[in-house]
């Protein structure tokens, strides 16, 4: 028991922290498994981080309304800004949710109420490790029984072949923007739990480069099935305390390190790590490739 | 009045480093429908790498300037080798190739980070000899002209290369169509290096003005262009180089206009990403583009 | 009559793809569809089919008019189609691609599934059960648990088609569906698409192999530069001589 005290003293904000990415993780892996390639991530979780922690500290909400509101609007925004960038293909999906995100975090910038670069001071201390960890283990859960429902279906049909899918049936416009806005619904509550982790929160914390770590959590972990994106996020996040651990200390190595683990998983693993340990026995391989040429 | 001059003459200075920038963007994505996040960590090497060469290596600036402009060219071939043509056949190679770019981008980063520390850092006093000229209240340097003299000779310099010379005629090919331009006899492999090491090159480029004209440079200095020539190369329609020239002196016009109007520099970039997103929405060509696009 | 289209136009910039085309289907039998490389059948498969909406014209579905209407609308009132260069779900398995293929007629709620009630786990083993159908209708019951990547050219076109009959069309649209494939295939497709007529299904049939057509169309309907040639039975179509000046390339003086 005191070894464990022991540990959280020294760990406590990681193991909280590593939770919180997971949960944004997963948040753009509800995107990425309807095949859509989102970098606005970061600015949900900010309007949801925000939101929840001006209710709190301003309006003296208790701590799970305002988690809830901030999560909310998130999801609205995200179905009223998914409707028309939905549309969009590829790269420019990308560009435009990057350019919402740009848009979110110049406008935290510039507003009082969220306290501008200086961030939002004073937010109660509120969110609790265990908290986390339950939202992660229902989110998680609810993820992983949304594969073979009608939703799961239809993300993974659109991921697949758009035009396909929409000829068998499928209402494309409507399941994209219902995997964005459940996204961004998760991204809110995860900024919410965020904001009442540390006393404050500052625009920096939701940037660009934020938006890209998240993808690369996706990447490495895989987005071919749900605990892949925790899978990356812990691994990514953890990675630099045990770089330390083992004496790497230097920056940049760590942050080459990173680097390098994404290219060696791009190039060599395109589903992540987690196709290094699932269904090794499947017949993936089972047909010989002649078989394949045959008839063409 | 003459404030309003000095702004957009300052405007369209760093409006040319900007449109440098996005040239050799623009050029890729043209040839291989990939957007290369690595552009800018390519930027960061060039200005630093040129710093270094004046500073430790006591090279003069126009020795340092081509040296470290043909080095970011093979930084360029580097990147098509490593993280691109092993991709080329793959059925997502937009997507894995934007994610092993952003990895090539941290690799880069890294690197720059690990050569030359992560202090801001400036060219020596001596490095180039200035000129003020005024005129009533305008003050023009003899630097900021010879910044845009440098990257509107690049630009033209590249546009005429395309447009005359074998190679360039061959890169245009392989943009229009990569397997009509095999079946022509172009090497088609070796064009896309050439593509990657002229956009690198360029890049560079850009990166060793961009240090002259801030007078500063750090290994993070690529994060903000980054965002900016992506909203450079979508105004001026992803591909196209005069887009992208025009792209890039608008955006410098736009940063300096916003700041002069609201009086803060916390909205500079907020015009140019609600542009750049409402583009999107209504015309993602681009207001140059033309690309066509055809489904099933 | 099950489809009507009339004097459906549809230009891509400045090419005019379809040009007043005209085409009736009748209820059950097949209907073939022919016409030289870039007639437009593929685009006026796209206009049937919801995928592209076309400039001018009208579309009549069982007298109910459907042009413009978004593919989801069209596969909703029973239309399915395959495509041309081959659309299926390369990463999931075969069983997983028909699966997906019964999206109109399954009912796949979330909440007994998040609960894992037992009622979810009986409804989609009965839909296994029927996904298993469809492949052994087209005859690749074997590949069940094969990704769809690798499979065989043939095999993918009958996965293809058995994606399609998963959701149990009235109309289905076969773009070139032995297209590449050997005497044997051919003729298994040729089976396929009679015991599917038989079961009452409609089925409007592009196809360059003229034998499979001649051999297995009750109608057909011939286009050429965006235009109707004709429509005749087998035995008009062919020897119409519009049409085999078309398939000989002298048609300059028509065009
Ligand atoms: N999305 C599009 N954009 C531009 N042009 C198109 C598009 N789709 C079709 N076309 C043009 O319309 C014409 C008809 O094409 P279509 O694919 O319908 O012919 P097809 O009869 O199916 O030919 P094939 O037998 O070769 O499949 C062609 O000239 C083609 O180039
Ligand atoms: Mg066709």
């Amino acid at each position: 028991m005191e070894a464990l005290g022991q540990f959280f003293a020294i760990y406590g904000s990681l193991v909280n922290f590593i939770g919180i990415n997971a949960l944004l993780a997963l948040s753009l892996y509800l995107t990425l498994a309807a095949g859509q390639l989102s970098l606005g991530s970061a600015a949900f979780a900010a309007i949801g981080g925000y939101t929840a922690g001006i209710l709190t500290m301003k309006c003296g909400f208790p701590f799970l309304l305002s988690v809830a509101i901030g999560s909310i609007l998130s999801g609205l925004v995200g179905l009223v800004i998914g409707l028309p960038v939905l549309r969009l293909r590829g790269v420019f999906l990308a560009i435009a949710t990057l350019s919402f995100g740009e848009v979110v975090r110049i406008i935290v910038l510039n507003l009082d109420i969220t306290g501008g670069a200086q961030g939002l001071v004073g937010i109660p201390n509120l969110t609790k490790t265990w908290g986390i960890y339950l939202t992660l283990a229902l989110a998680g859960y609810s993820i992983a029984r949304l594969r073979r429902s009608r939703a799961g279906w239809c993300f993974e049909s659109i991921r697949e072949d758009e035009t396909a899918a929409a000829a068998m049936g499928i209402n494309t416009t409507y399941y994209k923007t219902l995997a964005f806005t459940l996204g961004a619904l998760l991204a809110g509550l995860a900024g919410g739990l965020y904001a009442h982790l540390n006393y404050i929160i500052t625009p920096r914390e939701f940037g660009f480069s934020v938006a890209v770590d998240l993808l690369i959590y996706n990447i490495v972990g895989g987005v071919r099935c749900w605990y892949g994106p925790m899978l990356g996020a812990f691994l990514l996040t953890a990675l630099p305390e045990i770089l330390r651990g083992t004496g790497v200390a230097a920056g940049p190595v760590r942050m080459a390190a990173n680097g390098l683990i994404l290219l060696l998983v791009i190039l060599f693993l395109p589903n992540g790590l987690v196709s290094v340990f699932t269904r090794p026995g499947r017949p993936q391989a089972g047909l010989p490739p002649a078989a394949v040429a045959e008839e063409v | 009045m003459d404030l309003l001059a000095q702004q957009l003459i300052n405007g369209l200075f760093i409006g040319s480093v900007y449109g440098l920038f996005a040239v050799g963007y623009t050029l890729v994505f043209g040839v291989l429908d990939i957007l290369n996040l690595a552009h800018a960590a390519v930027f960061t090497l060039g200005g630093l790498l040129a710093l270094w060469l004046v500073e430790t290596a006591g090279l003069s600036l126009w020795l340092a300037f081509p040296a470290s402009v043909l080095a970011c060219g093979v930084l360029g071939l580097i990147l098509d080798r490593v993280a691109f043509a092993p991709l080329r056949q793959r059925a997502d190679s937009n997507f894995s190739g934007l994610i092993s770019s952003i990895a090539m981008a941290i690799i880069f980063e890294s690197a720059a980070l690990g050569l030359f520390g992560a202090r801001t850092v400036r060219f020596p006093a001596h490095t180039v000899s200035v000129h003020i000229w005024r005129w009533g209240g305008i003050s023009i340097t003899s630097l900021q002209v010879e910044i845009v003299a440098v990257a509107l000779l690049l630009m033209v310099g590249l546009t005429q290369f395309l447009n005359r010379a074998r190679a360039g005629k061959a890169i245009r090919a392989v943009a229009e169509n990569d397997r009509t331009a095999r079946l022509l006899g172009i090497h088609v492999d070796g064009i896309i290096a050439f593509t990657f090491f002229i956009s690198s090159a360029l890049g560079g480029a850009a990166g060793i003005l961009f240090g002259l004209y801030f007078d500063s440079l750090s290994p993070d200095m690529g994060r903000s262009i980054e965002l900016k020539g992506l909203a450079v190369i979508i105004l001026g329609g992803m591909g196209s180089i005069p887009g992208a020239i025009i792209g890039g002196l608008a955006f410098g016009l736009s940063e300096v206009l916003t700041v002069a109007i609201t009086g803060t520099s916390n909205l500079r970039d907020a015009v140019a990403f609600t542009v750049l997103f409402a583009v999107l929405i209504l015309r993602p060509s681009g207001i140059f583009g033309r690309r066509k696009m055809r489904e099933a | 009559m099950l489809l009507q289209v009339r004097d459906v136009t549809r230009t891509f910039g400045g090419v005019k793809a379809l040009d007043g085309v005209c085409l009736e289907v009748e209820k059950g039998g097949v209907h073939g569809l022919i016409g030289p490389n870039g007639a437009g059948k593929t685009t006026l498969i796209n206009i049937l089919s919801g995928i592209t909406a076309p400039s001018s014209g009208e579309v009549l579905l069982d007298g109910q008019a459907v042009h413009g209407l978004p593919a989801h609308r069209l596969a909703a009132m029973g239309v399915a189609r395959t495509f041309q260069n081959i659309r299926i779900f390369p990463a999931m398995t075969c069983l997983e691609n028909v699966m997906a293929g019964q999206h109109m007629v399954a009912s796949r709620p979330f909440f007994p599934r998040l609960f894992c009630l037992p009622s979810a786990r009986r409804r989609e083993k009965d839909q296994r059960i029927e996904a298993l159908a469809c492949l052994r209708r087209v005859g690749i019951e074997a590949r069940a648990d094969f990704p769809a990547k690798a499979l065989s050219y043939g095999e993918r076109r009958r996965l293809e088609i058995a994606r399609a009959l998963a959701s149990r069309p009235r109309l289905l649209l076969l773009d070139e569906p032995v297209a590449g494939m050997r005497q044997k295939g051919v003729q298994e497709m040729g089976r396929l698409v009679q015991s599917l007529a038989a079961e009452g299904m409609t089925l409007l049939l592009i196809e360059h192999n003229m034998a499979f057509v001649m051999g297995l169309c009750s109608r057909i309907t011939v286009l050429n530069f965006g235009r109707t040639l004709t429509t005749g039975n087998p035995e008009q179509v062919s020897h119409h001589s519009e049409v085999i000046e078309a398939y000989l390339g002298v048609s300059e003086s028509h065009a």
